[in-house]
């Protein structure tokens, strides 16, 4: 682990698709410096050989039987639409 | 009859039964307690009385045919603004989510509609589950009944605020790392995590997947019992529900006499604990010493690790699932955007509060090319440390007694700027959502500035009879469960 690393903000935020403000910035930068600090503890620990765990307990693909059954119509679909129009979503233009 | 509102549900379910009291009146009674003291605990985001009073004619109707679907009939039953019931606002306390009206029921709002009961308005939380303190809704901040000035914990703090209130029954919130133990403890009610899988989180609005679990709110172990057997249920809608034998919870309290072998694990009672708290949890280990329970000290080695572990897959499985709120389908559009990248920049800019953002800053980041190993993979691999410590202790003890919080409630804004000492106080909760065990709060005394206290028994998986029984047994002997807060 990098311990000089400085959280680059900008570049994580662009990744997340979030702006933010200059202050938001600054303030989380510093904050996040912190709790990444405390992070390091994990690197405390010898881990060698343990298995990486992604679930409380083993969880395998779930199969359902293939069966036709009733949807949303489409009112209740685009219910929470922010715009739509003709029983579509409206979204800005996409391509030139 | 005074104070209906203060009775549990059990009680109130005989005296439905026979017909000495109508769910009419007992809604009424609800709804006249919330309009009382709504403005000092702001415990609801909205609450509709046409619609519960509908309800509960319904249920008044059942139950004069002999047709009562069981002991939460005619029961007003609080829902956390998470759990998705349809016609409804599903908020999760956050502005992204300000106009969104649910087409659908939640699983576990189907199974208490199910079991007869009153659904009661919609409860306040921290943003999407994300805060210890309910200061990190959008709406508003609740306040704890016992101190109006002190914050009742979170992210459930209106299930755990409205339930101490009177102005529900019952409530159900959820737990990712402690979201309903906590505010149980802090609000002096019962609030039980379930093993992973037990409750179907299908309608649960995601915050960290391999983490979250619904469970119930209640002014008693007994009541927790009843509501716990109303919501778990296997369910081919969430592929991570677990097939499991439901015993009948309600009758396996009743194991007074069982000669229980619990663990109590030193890490737990380190320098963080507040002295008061340790002195309420000590002399809840020696009722049970007393009263013919083995104590065994045990030890869980990677404690400490918990809570760096906890925020690096919570924060990174977040950031995945509030990826969704992107302005298109669903959630707030920002009228300034500039293109169609750009309205996703804008609309979570506008939507999300800040405890958000900065979580799904950190979560992107441990998650981000050059970090994943460091951090979320090593996350991942000392999770499986974590459990192992639990597995481990599990072989000597049928469950272990710790605080349920190092403190009591703390004051609203005491720690809202300081991210780091906020997710600190999860440390005894976070674990048993890292390792998937059930564990209950159950209250064990005050402070010395009436401050309740939590007890929480933590338990092997699907062992949530047990926990029951062993909290059952410890408020039976106590009076703590018999107060209330002045309001």
């Amino acid at each position: 682990m990098t311990n000089t690393s400085s959280i680059d903000i900008e570049y994580v935020a662009n990744l997340a698709r979030l702006d933010l403000t200059e202050n938001e910035k600054k303030k989380f930068s510093a904050q996040l410096e912190e709790v990444l600090k405390y992070f390091e503890r994990i690197n405390e620990v010898d881990v060698t050989d343990v298995e990486p765990m992604a679930h409380a307990f083993p969880v395998f693909n779930v199969w359902d039987e293939d069966r036709a059954e009733e949807g949303f119509t489409v009112e209740e679909a685009l219910k929470n639409a922010p715009a739509k129009r003709d029983d579509q979503i409206v979204v800005p233009k996409v391509v030139e | 009859m005074s104070d209906l509102f203060y009775k549990t549900a059990g009680e109130l379910s005989g005296l439905l039964v026979k017909r000495e009291i109508s769910s009419w009146d007992l809604t009424q009674a609800v709804i006249e307690r919330t309009k009382a003291v709504e403005t000092k605990v702001n415990a609801f985001l909205s609450y509709n009385e046409a619609a519960a009073l509908k309800q509960a004619k319904n249920s008044d109707e059942r139950i004069a045919r002999g047709e009562s679907r069981g002991p939460l009939e005619g029961i007003p039953v609080g829902l956390k603004d998470i759990i998705a019931v349809n016609g409804e606002q599903l908020s999760c306390g956050s502005k992204i989510l300000e106009k969104f009206n649910s087409p659908y029921d939640a699983t576990s709002a189907i199974n208490l509609k199910n079991a007869g009961a009153v659904l009661w308005g919609r409860l306040n939380m921290d943003e999407f589950a994300m805060g210890s303190s309910t200061e990190n809704s959008a709406y508003q901040v609740t306040s704890n009944p016992w101190d109006i000035e002190r914050i009742p914990g979170g992210s459930s703090g209106g299930s755990a605020a409205s339930v101490a209130a009177g102005e529900a029954i019952l409530s159900i919130g959820s737990d990712t790392g402690g979201s309903i133990r906590q505010p149980a403890s802090f609000c002096g009610v019962v609030g039980l995590k379930p093993t992973y899988g037990l409750i179907s989180r299908y309608g649960l609005v995601a915050y960290a997947s391999s983490l979250d679990q619904i469970g119930p709110f209640a002014r008693s172990v007994e009541d927790v019992a009843i509501l716990l057997q109303a919501i778990a249920s296997h369910d081919r809608l969430d592929s991570t529900s677990i097939k499991v034998d439901i015993p009948d919870y309600r009758t396996v309290l009743k194991q007074e006499d069982r000669r229980w072998k619990l663990g109590v694990p030193t890490e737990y009672f380190s320098d963080g604990l507040d002295k008061e708290v340790g002195v309420a949890i000590e002399n809840a280990i020696k009722f049970f010493e007393n009263n013919g329970c083995e104590i065994v000290n045990v030890s869980l080695p990677h404690t400490e690790l918990a809570v760096p572990v906890y925020y690096i897959i919570a924060t990174a499985e977040a950031s995945s699932n509030l990826a969704r709120y992107d302005g298109i389908r669903y959630s707030h559009r920002s009228d300034r955007a500039i293109d169609s990248i750009d309205l996703y920049f804008k609309s979570r800019a506008e939507g999300f509060g800040e405890e958000v953002k900065r979580r799904i800053i950190l979560g992107t980041y441990v998650l981000s090319s050059g970090y994943y190993d460091a951090y979320y993979l090593r996350a991942q691999k000392v999770r499986t440390l974590i459990r192992q410590d639990f597995i481990k202790s599990f072989e000597k003890v049928d469950a272990l007694l710790t605080p349920t919080s190092p403190t009591v409630a703390f004051k609203i804004g005491e720690r809202s700027e300081d991210p780091l000492s906020m997710y600190l106080s999860d440390i005894y909760t976070i674990s048993l959502n890292l390792a998937g065990l059930p564990g209950i709060s159950v209250p064990c005394g005050f402070n010395s500035d009436k401050m309740p206290i939590g007890l929480q028994v933590i338990g092997k998986p699907y062992c949530e009879a047990e926990i029951l029984a062993i909290a059952h047994k410890f408020e039976r002997s106590h009076d703590f469960y018999k107060e209330h807060p002045k309001l």
